[in-house]
């Protein structure tokens, strides 16, 4: 079986998913099944008006963080071709954050892994949202929601 | 040991610092043991590296477990649980 393309970009700029998909599914006919996920800013947080955030990362570590989870889901799952784009810096309501793109022979592979990989870029990957809402700033603080969701795959 | 340090996010706002270079004493040997000495620095530290704060820590950019051992010349990262995505 041929080596999974494994993808990861951290950028400040926008990304199009079409762009993303294309380049997924380059020269790849096995591909039966591409299952995507965008997250994006929310005007509201904790009950409160979000006028912007700012992204901080560690970079270096950020993408051995990425490739790393992206491939714990190539050795869990029969896929093709994973991509993960996450921004840095400032970001408005209404802007995408986040992208991850997983392609298989069939749907399940790709469903399963990509939820894997959001899970575990929440609860693993170095970044840190500092949201805007009046006139301050505060560090968003992680959910235990998000560990719970990690833990379902261990 | 000489240890190269980063500090990341509101741990990093909190200390006024984001990198320095250390040199360890001899006896302390894993992260724990540094967390402790760095805790004793002064109020702030103190504050910061509580043993009830909910830290996280990487060694040469790696996550790593609360008592990992150190190497000389390490790249050695504190910061607060994640929130990207």
């Amino acid at each position: 079986m041929a080596v999974a393309a494994i993808r990861v970009l951290v950028q400040q700029e926008d990304f199009k998913l079409d762009d993303l998909m294309a380049r997924l599914r380059e020269a790849k006919p096995q591909i039966g099944a591409i299952a995507c996920f965008v997250g994006t800013v929310r005007d509201v947080n904790d009950g409160d008006s979000v006028s912007s955030m700012f992204l901080e990362h560690y970079p270096g570590m950020t993408e051995h963080s990425l490739e790393l989870i992206a491939q714990q889901a190539v050795s869990r799952w029969k896929l093709e071709a994973v991509s993960i784009v996450h921004r840095v810096g400032l970001l408005r309501p209404l802007d995408q954050i986040v992208a991850v793109l997983t392609a298989s022979a069939h749907r399940q592979d790709a469903f399963e892994s990509c939820q894997f990989v959001m899970d575990f870029l929440k609860t693993e990957a170095p970044f840190w949202k500092k949201e805007q809402v009046a006139e301050q700033s505060r560090w968003v603080q992680a959910r235990a929601s998000d560990e719970e969701a990690r833990k379902r795959w261990l | 040991m000489l240890l190269h340090m980063r500090y990341f996010a509101s741990l990093r706002e909190t200390l006024g610092m984001e990198a320095e270079t250390i040199e360890l004493p001899a006896h302390i040997e894993d992260l724990k043991e540094l967390r402790e000495f760095l805790a004793a620095r002064g109020p702030v530290w103190a504050d910061a590296f509580a043993a009830d704060k909910a830290l996280r820590a990487a060694i040469n950019q790696e996550l790593v477990k609360a008592s990992a051992p150190l190497q000389d010349q390490a790249e050695v990262a504190f910061f607060p649980p994640v929130t990207g995505g």
